[in-house]
């Protein structure tokens, strides 16, 4: 794979990372039990909306065949997708939510917080701009799992559950396939081996905090990265492509 | 679901630096950090603010509005009090 190939598929990644997260958050809009938590789910959604706007575009630019943000995020098919499974899966109940988006956030910030320093200008400027914003997720979400997990004997085993249950989707995060090595390799990307020690001991201290018991390593789905989704994924862009499909073009 | 109401917070926001922190309005939070992380969502969305503070509601002691009149009108017919009130002599420079 060369340079400019291993670019645009990794800039697209990212894309599909915060668009399908960002999707996922934004079908809890107007389902918080509380005012609050709500403005700030809308907030964290429309952070990740508007990071996949601008990796979309880019993208686009690197492509040169006049594609554009609502192109990526509209009219491709389920397995152009190449985001990680684990943002794909269903919100379930607010543990789940809350346990996906600190086992994510704290991979995400991390490979940010490498790619403020890679060789690719625009990459390294929206990350400057993204890291910002998901500092701030990580810190208000691991303050839910330390609630949770350390709550009420319900709320404990409720996120502990989560967290078993997501624990299996992590391994996707940290395993580099040909785009990554070449990102790495031609513009100075992220480790991912180095990036999963800290993950792993971030994480750990976390759970620790919130009482709760960090899962045995087991079996690793994985597929995301090549195109190859899980069964909720097809309903999830169903929905969200609905309107550019039944009326292409459609501006507002 | 059970409703029990969160306690309510006041929220307080500094726009720049070097002005005073001014009453936003309130949110309800079921702890401290949490309440200043709903100010922050909720009230410097649109970049109102350099810093944030919150205090719960029930910790602030409030003027009795029935007791208006013995708390502030005794000050109203003391003009000597504002400095207009006093006429500065021609000869005075540095006042």
């Amino acid at each position: 794979m060369n340079k400019d190939k291993a670019l645009l598929a990794y800039t697209l990644r990212l894309g599909d990372n915060a668009l399908v997260l960002g999707q996922r958050m934004v079908e809890l809009v107007a389902a918080y039990p509380e005012l609050e938590e709500e403005l700030a789910n809308a907030n964290f959604a429309l952070d990740y909306l508007g990071q996949a706007r601008m990796f979309y575009t880019y993208a686009g630019e690197l492509e040169g065949k006049g594609r554009g943000e609502d192109d990526f995020a509209f009219l491709r098919d389920e397995n152009e997708y190449r985001n990680f499974l684990l943002l794909e899966q269903p919100n379930g109940h607010f543990g789940d939510s809350i346990a996906k988006l600190v086992l994510y956030e704290s991979f995400y910030l991390l490979q940010l917080e490498a790619l403020v320093n890679c060789a690719d200008t625009r990459i390294a400027e929206i990350a400057a701009r993204a890291q910002k914003e998901i500092r701030y997720h990580l810190r208000h979400n691991s303050q839910w799992l330390i609630r949770l997990g350390d709550g009420t004997d319900e709320s404990h085993s409720k996120a502990q559950g989560s967290v078993d249950d997501l624990w299996r989707y992590t391994g996707e995060l940290f395993a580099p396939d040909e785009v990554d090595n070449v990102f790495e390799a031609e513009f100075d990307g992220p480790d991912l081996f180095k990036i999963q020690d800290e993950w792993r001991s971030n994480v750990a201290a976390v759970l620790e905090e919130a009482t709760l018991t960090k899962p045995e390593d087991g079996f690793m789905a994985s597929g995301g990265k090549e195109g190859r989704h899980t069964e909720y994924f097809g309903y999830m862009i169903a929905e969200m492509q609905y309107l550019q499909r039944a009326y292409p073009g459609a501006e507002w | 679901m059970s409703k029990k109401e969160w306690p309510l917070y006041e929220v307080f926001i500094r726009s720049k630096s070097g002005l005073s922190h001014r009453h936003a309005g309130s949110i309800h939070a079921a702890d401290d950090q949490m309440a200043l992380d709903h100010a922050r969502d909720t009230y410097t969305r649109r970049s109102e603010g350099v810093s944030i503070w919150v205090v719960r509601s029930s910790q602030i002691i409030a003027s009795d509005p029935a007791e208006a009149a013995a708390f502030f009108e005794p000050a109203e017919d003391k003009i000597y009090r504002h400095p207009t009130f006093y006429e500065i002599p021609d000869g005075v420079e540095n006042l």
